[in-house]
């Protein structure tokens, strides 16, 4: 590998080992006709510099010290990747610490398997590659002139060639045919999902539905549900697994004393001091899921929209526009809280067809 | 030296090849190809590779990954959700997580790495932006990297909504909820999106579809042609000695930047999988299948589109219901106005700039930001909007964290997201013209070396030595300003470009003036942009009349890091 490389050796068969052959070479490249000459070499002035890179670091006690090192940083890479299978096989899963376990090994191997690698092959770079830095011109990245004539020529004698230009008849039928082609694909996908059609404006809730209390699901009498200042989230009785209803149809409820309910809040749809306002936030959905008894302030955790729980839930502060929708509260045969009709205008966010 | 058989074997490879490809030459300039050297390079580097790692992982977790909304009962290791009812997609999600091998540390892997993606798309746009990176020929290359950061936003959504846990599914409602409140459409395309009304059970399976196929292979058809224009127009390169626009000073692909780049990805796949392993990110098993009555306090989105979710907190409740229809403007100006704002400036900002100064010549070196001082200024007034939608994105936190009152803050963000702006665009150009008055200092009178000397006179000067030849490339690149194709249009004497004339003319010959703003330096050490005397200092530079200016700056730019530049800026006085 020491080969000078001051001259092309006469005479050199691919299958003649020489001693200054294999640096001059690129892997791959056909051997030049000059090497399979039996001819001297040409003079000295003809051929291009012999070596474009030099072949060793300029400090070679450094290059010896980092070689070990490299090779020392291969090497944990190595035993880390056997680690690595080690651990897979060696580590099941089987419950919630066992996978702890097997992901600190896994997660732990891998990285010093890959992070030796890198560490070894930048000081592989940097103290065993000798510095080189080199200049190469730019070429403008415009096409010459010349090029560009050409190629406009081409362009327009294939144009004229296809008969583009003056078969009128052809071009227009042809962007004729091309335009509904091209709407077909935006028409199948028509039947991505059904028209809104007016199911934004309802809910599931209707006249006598029983309100659960949500996780338990049971039904609840206003005697049940007396402490002043509590808040919580009732479903409508049947839909209790149904999201799809639920998205809509969550509701909360929040118990106040006496004379604490004010304007707007819409007393006839209160039982004594409960109020049933939409959980889903006027704004973007979220549900309003935070109450702060002192303040009476309904909070939604993803945007801060607050609403006033004693005032209709209209809005004190936040993104969103409107109060939170009250449903009409009343009371069946058996005592328990129902409501008395569906919401009387939209939950949740705006759209375009609210009005 | 015998030729070894691994030498043999490879040229027998090579051979067979070229024989069939002819592949030789093109593939020498291959690996002859320079690359220029710059810490800065390696940002759309860790881009590339953390896309790499994307693609491997993202392939791992397909294999057990089911995008299903079917309801089942969990079963599995972690007992705190057995018996639970949820998605088949929240449930193959914790199996990953518990009952897969590596399943857990490939989940980790991919959600970090989706994050190291995003931020450095984010940082290498920044690079780009503030050193001029994008200016000719390189725009198309900027517009394409916008389109994957966007590409990528949405991607990163969908894919964190995939899981079905309930701090996804809140993500998935706020969108739907942003969606149905667009006008005219809004409600069409909602209903579209989720096959019904929110949120159905076709949701999963179809962002998955687009997540998993459609938009990666967008991104990866246009990564190849980010990559392929990058390696066709070569690397800039940071202005330094040598360095011009002409030519490309670096190091060989092969082996220099192969070596390099390779070690550069195996590096940072080994920080992923290390912080993988430590750094726990998005426990959906703590959170629970997703449930549209439930949610929890603090819910954030991933860091990336926090200035979405930002904007939401601080949009005042405006709404209008006219017609019959209900203008949500206090949802959909947040969700497309200020990311409409940051694209679409930047998008058109490489034209107007060329529009503006009149530049359209090739840039191949970077300018040092200092130099632009306008272009620093407006990058940091938009680094500034993004900052305080960003952090206003995660207001309860900030608020519980600060102990400051949620609303105030709020108020705070308000104010801040107009006048943060405003501030960091007059303080940036203060810093940067300060900057250059410096270095323009260091030219003109040299580097004290507080050695003081006696003349014969008796006077007592402090000598000076000249900044080295080094320093001199770097700080004199870029300094002359850009070309102005205006020239000075009160000159009494000069008949006004045709680009000046007119309203439109005029608008621009001050946006120009504005534009390139700048400490000129001044051989002779006099009038050194006393006071604000700047604007005009860089008329003088070029004081021809607008054909003559444009050769000027032609001439600069030709050779601009050559050490002459100072002569240069004396023969055009």
């Amino acid at each position: 590998m020491q080969g000078s490389g001051e001259q092309f050796p006469p005479g050199d068969g691919a299958e003649e080992p020489r001693e200054s052959r294999a640096p001059h070479r690129v892997v791959g490249t056909p051997q030049s006709a000059r090497a399979r000459t039996l001819l001297e070499a040409p003079p000295q002035e003809d051929r291009r510099p012999e070596r474009w890179l030099p072949a060793e670091p300029s400090n070679l006690d450094q290059a010896k010290r980092a070689e070990r090192l490299v090779a020392a940083l291969f090497i944990l890479s190595m035993l880390a990747s056997i680690g690595f299978v080690a651990a897979y096989v060696g580590l099941e899963v089987h419950s919630v610490v066992a996978t702890q376990r097997s992901n600190l090994a896994l997660g732990v191997s891998m990285s010093v398997a890959f992070g030796a690698l890198a560490v070894g092959v930048v000081i592989w770079v940097r103290y065993l590659m000798p510095k080189v830095e080199l200049t190469e011109e730019r070429k403008p990245l415009a096409s010459s002139p010349k090029d560009r004539a050409e190629f406009d020529k081409d362009f327009t004698e294939g144009a004229e060639a296809s008969g583009f230009v003056k078969r009128p008849l052809l071009r227009r039928t042809l962007i004729a045919a091309s335009v509904p082609l091209a709407v077909a694909p935006l028409v199948i996908l028509r039947d991505l999902g059904p028209l809104p059609g007016t199911s934004l404006r309802h809910t599931v809730w209707r006249k006598g539905l029983r309100l659960l209390v949500f996780g338990p699901n049971t039904p609840l009498r206003p005697a049940d549900f007396a402490i002043p200042g509590q808040m919580i989230t009732v479903v409508p009785d049947g839909y209790q697994d149904n999201l799809d209803a639920l998205a809509k149809a969550a509701t909360i409820i929040i118990k106040f004393g006496p004379g604490q309910l004010r304007p707007p809040t819409v007393m006839n749809w209160t039982v004594d001091g409960i109020v049933a306002y939409s959980k889903i936030c006027t704004h973007v959905g979220c549900p309003v899921a935070l109450y702060e008894q002192t303040t009476h302030n309904i909070l939604c955790p993803c945007h801060q929209s607050t609403f006033d729980a004693t005032r209709g839930a209209k809005v004190i502060f936040g993104p969103a526009a409107r109060p939170l929708p009250q449903l009409p509260l009343g009371t069946d045969a058996e005592g328990f809280l129902v409501a008395t009709s569906d919401y009387h205008e939209p939950v949740g966010p705006s759209f375009w067809e609210r009005g | 030296m015998t030729k070894s058989k691994t030498t043999e074997a490879l040229e027998d490879t090579g051979r067979f090849l070229d024989d069939r490809l002819r592949a030789a030459r093109a593939v020498r300039s291959a690996l002859r190809k320079l690359y220029p050297d710059h810490w800065t390079f390696l940002l759309g580097e860790i881009a590339l590779y953390s896309f790499v790692i994307l693609l491997l992982t993202g392939t791992f977790l397909t294999f057990f990954f089911q995008p299903s909304m079917s309801e089942v009962i969990y079963h599995g290791i972690y007992t705190p959700l057995r018996g639970v009812r949820m998605s088949e997609a929240y449930a193959s999600t914790l199996n990953i997580s518990f009952d897969v091998r590596g399943g857990l540390l490939m989940r980790q892997i991919h959600h970090w790495a989706a994050l190291l993606f995003m931020a450095a798309i984010f940082v290498h746009m920044l690079r780009i932006f503030f050193t001029g990176a994008y200016r000719k020929p390189r725009e198309l290359n900027w517009l394409i990297g916008i389109v994957l950061f966007t590409l990528g936003l949405v991607e990163g959504l969908f894919g964190y909504s995939l899981p079905d846990d309930l701090l996804s599914g809140t993500g998935l409602k706020i969108t739907q909820g942003v969606l149905e409140t667009i006008p005219i459409v809004g409600t069409y395309a909602s209903f579209f999106l989720f096959g019904g009304e929110y949120p159905g059970n076709l949701i999963i399976p179809r962002l998955y579809v687009i997540h998993v196929l459609l938009i990666p292979a967008l991104l990866l058809g246009l990564i190849s042609a980010h990559l392929f224009f990058m390696y066709h127009q070569k690397h800039t390169q940071m202005p330094s000695k040598g360095r011009t626009e002409r030519n490309v000073v670096g190091a060989p692909a092969y082996p220099y930047f192969a070596a390099k780049t390779s070690a550069f990805f195996l590096f940072i796949f080994a920080v992923l999988a290390l912080m993988s392993t430590f750094a726990q990110i998005n426990p959906i098993w703590l959170y629970g299948p997703y449930n549209p009555l439930a949610i929890t306090a603090g819910s954030q989105p991933d860091f990336y589109l926090g200035p979405l979710e930002g904007a939401l907190r601080i949009m005042p409740a405006w709404e209008w219901n006219v017609f019959g229809h209900t203008f949500a403007f206090n949802v959909f100006i947040p969700a497309l106005v200020p990311l409409g704002i940051i694209f679409t400036g930047a998008a058109l900002w490489p034209f107007l700039e060329q529009w503006i100064t009149g530049d359209r010549r090739e840039h191949h070196v970077n300018d040092r930001p200092r130099n632009a001082a306008t272009r620093t200024a407006i990058g940091m007034a938009a680094v500034t909007f993004w900052g305080v939608l960003w952090l206003e994105g995660a207001n309860d936190v900030i608020a519980d964290q600060l102990q400051i009152p949620l609303f105030t803050l709020t108020w705070i963000a308000r104010f801040a997201v107009i006048l943060g702006p405003i501030i960091a665009y007059w303080v940036t150009k203060r810093i940067c013209l300060g900057l250059q008055r410096k270095d323009a200092h260091l030219l003109e009178h040299g580097v004290e070396t507080g050695i003081i000397r006696q003349l014969p006179s008796g006077e007592y000067v402090e000598l000076t030595k000249p900044v080295d030849e080094d320093k001199r490339a770097v700080l004199e690149y870029g300094r002359v300003g850009a070309p102005q194709l205006t020239g000075p249009p009160t000159d009494a004497d000069e008949v006004p470009a045709p680009g000046t004339r007119g309203p439109l003319g005029r608008m621009r010959t001050r946006l120009d003036r504005v534009i390139t703003e700048g400490i000129p330096i001044e051989a002779d050490g006099h009038g050194n942009g006393h006071g604000d005397g700047h604007g005009d200092g860089n008329g003088h530079g070029n004081g021809h009349g607008s054909p003559a200016a444009v050769t000027a700056g032609e001439q600069e730019g030709a050779r601009p890091a050559e050490p002459s530049g100072t002569d240069g800026e004396d023969a055009a006085h």
